[in-house]
């Protein structure tokens, strides 16, 4: 039960005219796991969760979740499977439980069995208050909410989300990430989630893909993805010292394989380099009698991880030079005219 | 996990449920719709205005004739209202374009469209449930309207139908039905091409309004000009360019609908088109049974029940080759 394998996708790819959404995707996920797809904006990460549901055709390529392949037995998938699509939406004239009572009907439920699960779904995500209201008069986080619930209505054993943390206050999102988790470890659904926001998901996915103009650059558990970036040479220390002057920075470069030395507004030190510098950091602080007030080895976060990724795939294609800025990094990149 | 896959199986039921359940809702939509209320009180005015000119010219009619004085309340005006049968083939359009305009788009828009289609029904059920929804409201409709000409006929008037009279107006009745379905199912094939619902209400209206208004015209100009009715070359050309006019005339659904239902409810109507003097040497002045008027009109249902299966036919088709997502 351990490893099996729910969900699989071979040589998936899309293309549309010229352009290829998704390239010879090759995925798998198995039961149970909670599975990150990441990339930025257009990358073909909504492409590539419609294929699954069977509501895009692939180019070429096919895609199997728990045997049934994507494409032609789209009804029995679609059974399996439950989609919250990004900005969910509902019919804005029913109340929420309305709208559950009827994707119940589409899938066919017993009546009895549908109320009751509309109750117990309503308490799980919080809604029961507002279940009698239009839907029109709830707010983003309620709907998100609601969203889940009707995603749960099928009683899927697996779920697809697509931006499931998208403009959704931060109380709201984690009481989403605690129930996104709790979908995972309590009932054992596998879950594939999409997104752009790197530190959602870093906490709670068990691996991630990332992906970058169609293409699955690199995928695996998050720690397992930092410590190949640092097989690869990146070393990244974060240090504030007292006093903060400029002397140290020239020191600094002449240490043996840093790459770059920059320095944030509250005088922190962010220095990449190609080996571990902090053998040698402590005597040279100590030398010029400086006082070390924070330090921090970094590369194992998922921002890291990306933005090298994302270099590295710049590197080999056309992509332009990449931004180096440490926040909202793939907003600005996804924004930015090829 | 054992039990929720064999509960499952017992709940994976036919995929007609789909269509059964989303053909339920909408057309609860419909009724439940202001739009619905506001096209139904309309019709109703409409239809209570022509009733007040049938009712006021009924006593010169019957003057004239006595024979199927029940069907003139569906055909009799007066000098400044039309009849119901008028006013049906002008408004009844409405009535479909407002139940269908969005019927795609709107969905579209709401974000339901991606969250409809990952349940598991198939996709064609989705637009199939909409236009049998909206032709089950327009059917509403159509009846309500038709009974409250008859109950108004019986009542006021105090003149009752004969078996003849109640199976043409069914037959009217149902023409009707069919004409108005078919401005729905081009409104719904609006919706499905246009992105914006005030783009395909716009093209729906705009349609609308040419073939019933200018149609006419536009076939009257093009006769003339291809077929000259000055000098004596016009007296050659006559019969042409009335056929040529009657032929483009015929092109719109409107003009096929004035016909139909004129012959139907008209028992007295025995052609339509260019009939000869010889030709109608040794014809016997009388009115044709419900059966010959139905044969002579019998191109034109045909035609209006093939325009229905067309326009859905490509609304359809766009849908289905539609990508899902907004």
């Amino acid at each position: 039960m351990e490893d099996r394998i729910i969900l699989e996708t071979h040589n998936l790819t899309k293309r549309y005219g010229q352009v290829t959404a998704v390239e010879d995707l090759n995925l798998s996920v198995v039961q149970g796991e909670v599975f990150g797809l990441l990339g930025p904006n257009g990358a073909g990460k909504t492409t590539t969760t419609l294929m699954l549901l069977g509501l895009t055709e692939p180019t070429s390529g096919e895609a199997f979740i728990q045997g049934f392949n994507c494409t032609r037995q789209p009804i029995e998938v679609k059974k399996l499977v439950g989609y919250l699509p990004d900005n969910v939406g509902f019919y804005g004239d029913l109340t929420g439980r309305e709208n559950l009572r009827f994707t119940g009907q589409l899938n066919g439920l017993d009546p009895t069995l549908c109320e009751e699960r509309i109750g117990q779904l309503l308490e799980r995500v919080g809604m029961t208050q507002a279940a009698d209201r239009r839907v029109s008069t709830y707010s983003r986080g309620m709907r998100q909410r609601l969203g889940i619930a009707d995603v749960l209505m099928k009683d899927p054993s697996v779920i697809i989300m697509d931006e499931p943390t998208l403009g959704i206050d931060p109380e709201g999102m984690r009481e989403l990430i605690a129930l996104i988790r709790q979908l995972s470890t309590q009932d054992g659904r596998t879950i594939l989630i999409s997104s752009h926001q790197l530190y959602q998901i870093q906490q709670i996915c068990d691996r991630v893909g990332i992906f970058v103009k169609g293409k699955l650059i690199a995928c695996g558990r998050i720690q397992d993805l930092g410590r190949q970036l640092e097989n690869e040479g990146l070393y990244i220390l974060e240090f504030a010292v007292s006093p903060a002057d400029e002397g140290l920075e020239k020191r600094l470069q002449e240490l043996e394989g840093v790459t770059q030395i920059s320095r944030n507004q509250d005088g922190m030190f962010h220095v990449e380099s190609h080996r571990d510098l902090r053998p040698q950091l402590l005597p040279l602080l100590v030398e010029g009698g400086y006082e070390l007030l924070h330090l921090h080895q970094r590369g194992g976060d998922l921002d890291e991880i990306y933005r090298r990724y994302f270099e590295k795939a710049g590197e080999q294609g056309d992509h332009p030079t990449q931004e180096r800025k440490r926040s909202g990094l793939l907003g600005r990149l996804a924004k930015k005219p090829d | 996990m054992q039990k929720s896959l064999i509960e499952r199986e017992a709940h994976s039921e036919p995929h007609r449920g789909g269509l059964v359940a989303l053909y339920r809702k909408e057309l609860a939509d419909h009724l439940d719709s202001k739009r619905f209320f506001l096209i139904l009180l309309l019709l109703f005015f409409a239809t209570t205005a022509s009733l007040g000119g049938a009712l006021s010219n009924l006593r010169e009619v019957a003057e004239e004739s006595t024979t199927f004085l029940f069907l003139k309340m569906f055909t009799t005006g007066s000098s400044t209202i039309y009849s119901f049968a008028t006013f049906l083939n002008f408004l009844g359009p409405l009535a479909g374009i407002t139940l269908g305009f969005d019927a795609i788009s709107s969905e579209r828009s709401q974000g339901t469209l991606n969250r409809l289609a990952a349940q598991p029904i198939y996709r064609d059920s989705i637009i199939k449930a909409k236009f049998l929804a909206g032709a089950a409201a327009l059917f509403l409709i159509v009846a309500c309207l038709g009974a409250y000409v008859s109950a108004v006929g019986l009542l006021m008037a105090g003149i009752h139908p004969s078996l003849e009279e109640v199976l043409r107006i069914i037959a009217f009745l149902m023409i009707a039905w069919v004409y108005i379905c078919f401005w729905l199912a081009l409104a719904i094939f609006f919706s499905v091409i246009c992105r914006h619902a005030a783009t395909a209400a716009l093209a729906c209206i705009s349609i609308w309004l040419f073939l019933s208004l200018f149609m006419s015209l536009v076939a009257a100009g093009i006769a003339n000009t291809l077929f000259p009715l000055e000098g004596i070359q016009g007296l050659m050309n006559m019969e042409s360019n009335y056929n040529l006019e009657l032929g483009l005339n015929r092109l719109s659904p409107y003009y096929l609908f004035s016909e139909a239902s004129t012959t139907i409810l008209n028992p007295n109507v025995r052609s339509i088109g260019v009939v000869t003097m010889s030709q109608t040497v040794g014809a016997i002045a009388g009115p044709l049974s419900l059966g010959q008027s139905l044969l002579l009109v019998w191109p034109h249902l045909v035609v209006l029940v093939a325009l229905v299966i067309v326009a859905f036919a490509v609304s359809y088709i766009c849908f289905m080759r539609q990508e899902i997502r907004a």
